[in-house]
């Protein structure tokens, strides 16, 4: 047995001699990326979603409105109930409704003299909830459907209602039609990209720890280079991250029904690349603090800065523009652009090239940053 | 005996860390076989001397030679020809004995048979074949410090640098702890041994190298220090109750530096309320002592003597004790 693989050996039977250790890296990450992926959309197909509560009060009563209600309260998305102005108001102001609508008496006689003669247009008020903003813009796209529909109706004396001169179909692209989005596949990308960079921070901070005790001289005493033992512990890693990676897309396979709809090779890539990447990460963190606890402390906040901004826990298209624009740079975005590329979009590996090269780099700069900088020395 | 072989040279070796000079000026050597006592007090720059010669400190100024050889880099195959016992144990506590041997004797390139040979006649050497399939954590202190001097062993080190092997351990380990080194003496293996235990330097080692302050303050072996101090006994004087304390003494103004001034007193130690005189000549200085003691109104409840040991020679040449 050569001292490398020996070494490594060495790091791979410590981490699985710890039962806490081997938990943290699969179990938690498994029960979090469930979560995340549940409330974001689910698996392949899943349509069910949570209902907006909305309240209404028609204050008209008249054919018109009540042909609106009926078409609100007859949306999948919407969960419609009558309510008093005064109810409507409190209800959202208590965050019970996310929104309610008030029409307002003579609301139908307003709406055809506006249509027939240009009067005044009569206005539905639609309280919000100000935190709702998302929502409120497919709210007013909803009701002005529901009242457009009524009207037509209305105007042409209830036999059918006027169909709309353009109808939108709806495409989700992907590399294939039968490839749909399946929410799991981004959330296990993420939870697997926090719970490797949480691996990094343990290389780092277990070297720390590792150099408190005598094995580290015993370790150094070797005729055996710096190289090898930094580097044991960046190929420890790394097969530590991939393994964990690979067991959160297997039971995201069999449980939600992921699947790897691009590049496999690319797939494979990227998951190598990344968990490279956050061993030497560890490694640079080793570099960083003096005691294992500082560092510890200092490591988790970077890390989860590092998550958050690379999309792991919500897509970066929620993000404002300029923080898109400002994320590109961040190797948690590259892993995790690129796992969405090969896992639900279905893309080949030439897409995901460019994204592995990153990584690979950032790995190879690390370990140089790491092996230059360590403190070999002990006072 | 003639002049060994030397399997150790160490030359003007310096170390400083800021302001502090861990290490000024070392030189000493080992020859092979032979069983070099490194002695001196907490601080004194016994460990970072040991850890410059096994290649885990670079020296500010200096040079480390092992069998003639210098070592220049990390992967020297000079490093092979040392065993390293860190004071700190060196083992993985969730591995067991065996994983840990296997992992060490890997380190230098061992594999198969030979090192499967090499572990078992580590842990026999030991006394710890039974327990090499259990977890080093289940081990008690003394075991593993056992198992840290194994494990320094398998490559077959000519040099073996044992920094203070036996620090916390019970009488009964340190003595199983002794028996191997004894018996790795006997096989020709060359021994550094840091200690601050006198007993431990007096029982085992050929040659002592006293070193205080990071410097060697005197480099012999055990029979010429005691031809050196040969004329000096230590004396205990022990005041009568009632009499004045040994702080009042100092406070009567007859202090510790006075005594010095006796004629024959080569050294004086407080220790707790009792005096340790070292003295040349022990019927003649007795006496003067004690009547410079009566001339100042002190009796003596206890007086004693006793040949001179390793202590003593430290206390002489320091002027404190080693375990201060």
């Amino acid at each position: 047995m050569t001292p490398f693989f020996a070494l490594v050996r060495m790091e791979l039977r410590l981490f699985f001699a710890d039962p806490r250790a081997v938990i943290m890296s699969v179990i938690a990450p498994i029960a979090i990326a469930s979560f995340f992926g549940y409330i974001f959309g689910g698996g392949a197909g899943n349509t069910e979603r949570s209902k907006i509560p909305v309240l209404i009060a028609d204050l008209d009563g008249s054919n018109l409105t009540q042909e609106v209600v009926r078409r609100l309260k007859a949306d999948a998305s919407l969960d419609v109930k009558p309510a008093t102005p005064e109810q409507c108001r409190e209800a959202v102001r208590k965050g019970k409704a996310t929104a309610a609508f008030v029409i307002p008496k003579d609301f139908a006689f307003g709406t055809a003299a506006a249509f027939l003669a240009g009067g005044s247009r009569p206005e539905i008020a639609m309280l919000q909830d100000p935190s709702q903003e998302l929502e409120m813009r497919m709210l007013q796209g909803i009701v002005t459907g529901a009242v457009m529909g009524a009207a037509g109706k209305q105007l042409s004396g209830g036999r059918e209602e006027i169909p709309l001169p353009f109808g939108v179909r709806a495409e989700s692209v992907t590399s294939d039609p039968t490839i749909s989005y399946n929410g799991y596949a981004h959330s296990f990308g993420g939870m697997g990209i926090q719970f490797l960079l949480m691996v990094g921070v343990e290389v780092g901070v277990g070297l720390l720890l590792r150099r408190q005790l005598g094995v580290w001289k015993r370790l150094r005493a070797a005729p055996i280079s710096r190289m090898m033992l930094l580097g044991s512990r960046i190929v420890s890693g790394g097969i530590t991250s991939m393994a964990t990676l690979m067991i959160l897309f297997a039971f995201a396979r069999v449980v939600f029904g992921v699947h790897i709809q691009g590049s496999l090779a690319g797939f494979l890539g990227i998951c190598a690349s990344f968990s490279l990447m956050t061993a030497a990460l560890g490694l640079v963190i080793s570099t960083l603090g003096k005691t294992a606890e500082a560092t510890r402390a200092v490591a988790i906040v970077a890390t989860l800065l590092m998550v958050m901004l690379g999309g792991a826990w919500v897509p970066t298209f929620i993000f404002p523009r300029w923080l898109q624009n400002i994320t590109v740079v961040m190797p948690t975005r590259w892993a995790m652009d690129g796992l969405d590329a090969v896992t639900w979009r279905g893309l080949g590996f030439s897409t995901v090239a460019p994204q592995i090269g990153l990584l690979l780099g950032c790995a190879v700069v690390f370990g140089a940053f790491a092996v230059w900088r360590f403190r070999w020395e002990e006072n | 005996m003639g002049v060994m072989a030397s399997m150790l040279e160490i030359s003007g070796l310096r170390k400083s860390y800021h302001n502090l000079v861990a290490v000024d000026g070392v030189s000493f050597r080992a020859g092979q076989g032979e069983t070099v006592g490194l002695l001196g007090p907490n601080g004194a720059g016994k460990t970072t001397t040991v850890s410059i010669i096994a290649g885990l400190i670079r020296p500010d100024a200096g040079e480390v030679r092992i069998a003639g050889r210098a070592i220049s880099s990390d992967t020297d195959p000079a490093k092979q020809s040392i065993g390293l016992v860190p004071q700190d144990l060196g083992l993985y506590d969730q591995l067991s004995a065996r994983e840990n041997l296997r992992l060490f004797g890997a380190l230098y390139k061992m594999s198969g048979a030979p090192l499967r040979h090499a572990m078992d006649e580590a842990l026999d050497l030991v006394g710890l074949s039974e327990r090499a399939k259990d977890r080093v954590k289940e081990f008690s202190g003394g075991m593993k410090r056992r198992l840290n001097l194994a494990a320094a062993l398998l490559h077959d080190p000519q040099l073996l640098l044992l920094d203070e092997p036996t620090v916390g351990v019970d009488p009964q380990s340190r003595n199983a702890i002794f028996d191997n080194l004894e018996s790795l003496k006997k096989r020709g293996k060359t021994l550094l041994y840091t200690t601050h235990y006198m007993e431990e330097a007096e029982r085992l080692c050929d040659r002592l190298v006293i070193i205080d302050h990071g410097k060697i303050i005197a480099d012999d072996t055990l029979q010429g220090l005691h031809r050196r101090f040969c004329a000096q006994n230590l004396l205990t004087v022990e005041l009568e109750d009632g009499e004045l304390s040994i702080d009042e003494l100092l406070i009567d103004g007859l202090s510790i530096d006075a005594l010095r001034q006796v004629p024959g007193v080569e050294s004086v130690e407080r220790r707790g309320h009792s005096l340790r005189i070292g003295v040349r000549d022990l019927a003649r200085d007795s006496a003067a002592i004690l009547q410079w003691l009566a001339e100042r109104g002190q009796h003596v409840q206890h007086f004693a003597s006793e040949r001179t040991s390793l202590e003593t020679v430290f206390l002489t040449l320091t002027g404190r004790s080693l375990r201060d």
